[in-house]
């Protein structure tokens, strides 16, 4: 079955019938038919090296760069690493910044610390709702017809879906019109949108599809016949939870939460219009470097998110080995 | 007539629990998109919050009116324009890729990662990459060009997954069948291959268009002179925001979901035929 698995790549859509063997003896046997695979694989691959490898590598080279009044000039210099590490008064114990992180590493810790909270409330949010469509719905065509409605606003703008919160949450929002009227507050609450309660909503919102597609997926390729067994060998609900539907569930869990994270780290615009640009994230520091043109400076904040992207995700990786389970 | 064992009780409540849970769920992601498009028929006088002033077309006039949310029709035209070359080239794209995969060939890995890293680097620092490097080369970057470039990055991981999925159910058989009767290669492509592949290539081509169209992070250093939709949106959402912006909203939701209605239809009846 090795060789078969190098030559399939699962993907992340998993929950297909296995090839039936003659078909994939077929394939291995004539690899030397079809297309040949350089034609195919060379305009896809001149792409990617100049509009992916390049820019990534580019923002590296450019962050050692000097940025001059004439412009960028090559040269191996850390200036910005040190402006976006060292503060004055980081080593003196007099000073009252004495060992407190510059105030770029506080905004990544700040977006990491987002991004977890959204990440757990996407999954608290989303996992039932995956568990609801793989397990208790019966039909498929009723399973994919629920399961469309929950990825329709994955297809519609973002920055729409953020601005749709406003007349929820906004200062003369219905839930601020209900607290008045019931007499909770005496004047509206603004706390509901401009903040860091409408910036979870909006992101949970946004993003809580993006957990429930994998994690329905790998719920939905669990042989039922086990699930049957373990209930006729006597199991609770919630040990069959804890033994079968948990464990075989996590690598799906661990997609959504990857893309969970990628998203959010990098995430800009939903601040924008909820805070309406007044906390700064990981990413509206990089724009707001690259706007007064300190573009050096810029890479070396788009390096360090990078870096903790890289680090969040083999971190997940680490705890659930996804590989094994594509 | 099964009867009513307490068993089967506990799974209704269990059952029904759920599907509670999950209308309050569609509630939580749809309830402040109908709240916008229904405050998108504010009244002349009414503000960006419930209650409704009258009932009026007003704000959806003012959309059409060129003045008021800079150049809507011609950033949506540009849009839509750039979506439909998205489009092509990821299905383009993840089909040749997909076929490629099909045989083992050296560094396979290394294009597999290098196509996933295109979902994986968030949006900003792709743009500020190409953003510093065409600066650096003299070169004005343009939705039609630079633009084009970091979408089809974006989109094309999708389209490759969805081909690979395509492929991985395929019987080679039929392709078999067709060579064995001294058919050439790009007749059993033209008369086997792409009629089966074809609802997974329109699946393809749709996560292009979709993506492409309500992209925003890699556009914004990218676009050049001319905005797209959403940086246009986003330019209006930094002034005073009026139910206008709600009737945009509406106008690009109802667009999106009506180009999803045509790609299912046009997949449903390829999917009917190919079967």
């Amino acid at each position: 079955m090795s060789k078969v698995s190098e030559l399939h790549h699962t993907g992340l859509i998993g929950s297909q019938p296995e090839p039936d063997e003659a078909a994939v003896q077929a394939k291995i046997r004539h690899t030397e038919e079809g297309f040949a695979t350089v034609w195919l694989i060379t305009p896809a691959t001149i792409w990617l090296v100049l509009f992916l490898v390049v820019p990534l590598v580019s923002i590296v080279i450019f962050s050692f760069w000097e940025n001059t009044p004439q412009g960028l000039s090559p040269a191996f210099s850390l200036e910005f690493y040190g402006e976006y590490f060292y503060t004055k008064g980081f080593f003196d114990p007099e000073a009252d910044r004495f060992l407190l992180p510059s105030v770029f590493i506080r905004t990544l810790g700040s977006t990491l610390y987002f991004t977890l909270v959204t990440m757990l409330l996407c999954l608290i949010v989303g996992y039932p709702i995956a568990y609801f469509l793989a397990m208790q719905v019966q039909a498929f065509k009723w399973q994919l017809a629920l399961f469309l409605l929950c990825m329709v606003p994955f297809w519609t703008s973002y920055l729409i879906r953020a601005v749709a919160w406003l007349p929820m949450l906004g200062r003369r929002g219905l839930i601020n019109q209900a607290l008045l009227g019931m007499g909770i507050v005496d004047k509206p609450v603004s706390f509901l949108f401009y903040s860091e309660f409408g910036y979870t909503m909006a992101l949970v919102q946004i993003y809580v599809v993006l957990s429930i597609g994998p994690i329905f997926f790998s719920l939905a390729k669990i042989d039922k016949d086990i699930i049957e067994a373990a209930t006729d060998m006597g199991a609770t609900p919630f040990q069959i939870f804890r033994e079968i539907i948990g464990p075989m569930s996590l690598p799906g869990v661990a997609i959504g939460m990857i893309f969970i994270f990628v998203m959010i780290t990098g995430e800009f615009a939903t601040a924008v219009v909820v805070y309406g640009g007044k906390t700064s994230t990981a990413g509206t520091v990089i724009l707001n470097y690259y706007g007064i043109a300190n573009y050096p400076f810029a890479a070396v904040n788009a390096l360090m998110l990078m870096l903790a992207m890289v680090i969040g995700i083999i971190v997940i990786l680490r705890i659930v080995d996804i590989r094994k389970e594509l | 007539m099964a009867r009513w064992t307490p068993e089967r009780w506990r799974k209704l409540r269990v059952k029904t629990g759920f599907s509670i849970y999950y209308v309050i769920f569609l509630l939580f992601i749809y309830g402040p998109m109908f709240a916008m498009f229904v405050l998108s028929f504010q009244g002349r006088r009414g503000g960006t919050s419930f209650p409704m002033r009258g009932f009026s077309l007003y704000w959806w006039n003012k959309l059409l009116e060129p003045s008021t949310v800079g150049d809507m029709q011609g950033a949506m035209g540009r849009s839509i324009i750039l979506a439909l070359m998205v489009m092509v080239i990821t299905a383009l794209f993840s089909t040749m890729l997909a076929m490629a995969f099909r045989k083992a060939f050296l560094f396979s890995n290394v294009l597999f990662y290098t196509i996933l890293t295109g979902l994986m680097v968030p949006g900003v620092l792709l743009s500020l990459g190409m953003a510093i490097l065409l600066r650096q080369l003299g070169l004005p970057p343009a939705w039609y060009s630079s633009g084009l470039a970091v979408h089809v990055i974006w989109a094309l991981p999708f389209g490759y997954l969805v081909m690979m999925a395509v492929f991985n159910r395929f019987d080679a058989r039929l392709e078999e069948a067709a060579r064995d009767m001294g058919a050439d290669e790009w007749t059993v492509f033209k008369e086997v291959t792409f009629p089966l592949i074809t609802p997974g290539v329109v699946a393809a081509g749709l996560f292009g268009f979709t993506l492409s169209y309500d992209e925003f992070a890699r556009t914004t250093l990218l676009s050049g002179a001319e905005n797209t939709l959403p940086l246009d949106i986003n330019a209006s959402m930094t002034q005073r925001i009026r139910p206008t912006l709600f009737a945009l909203g509406t106008a690009s939701t109802i667009f999106s979901l009506l180009m999803i209605s045509v790609f299912l239809g046009i997949y449903t009846i390829l999917f009917r035929r190919s079967r």
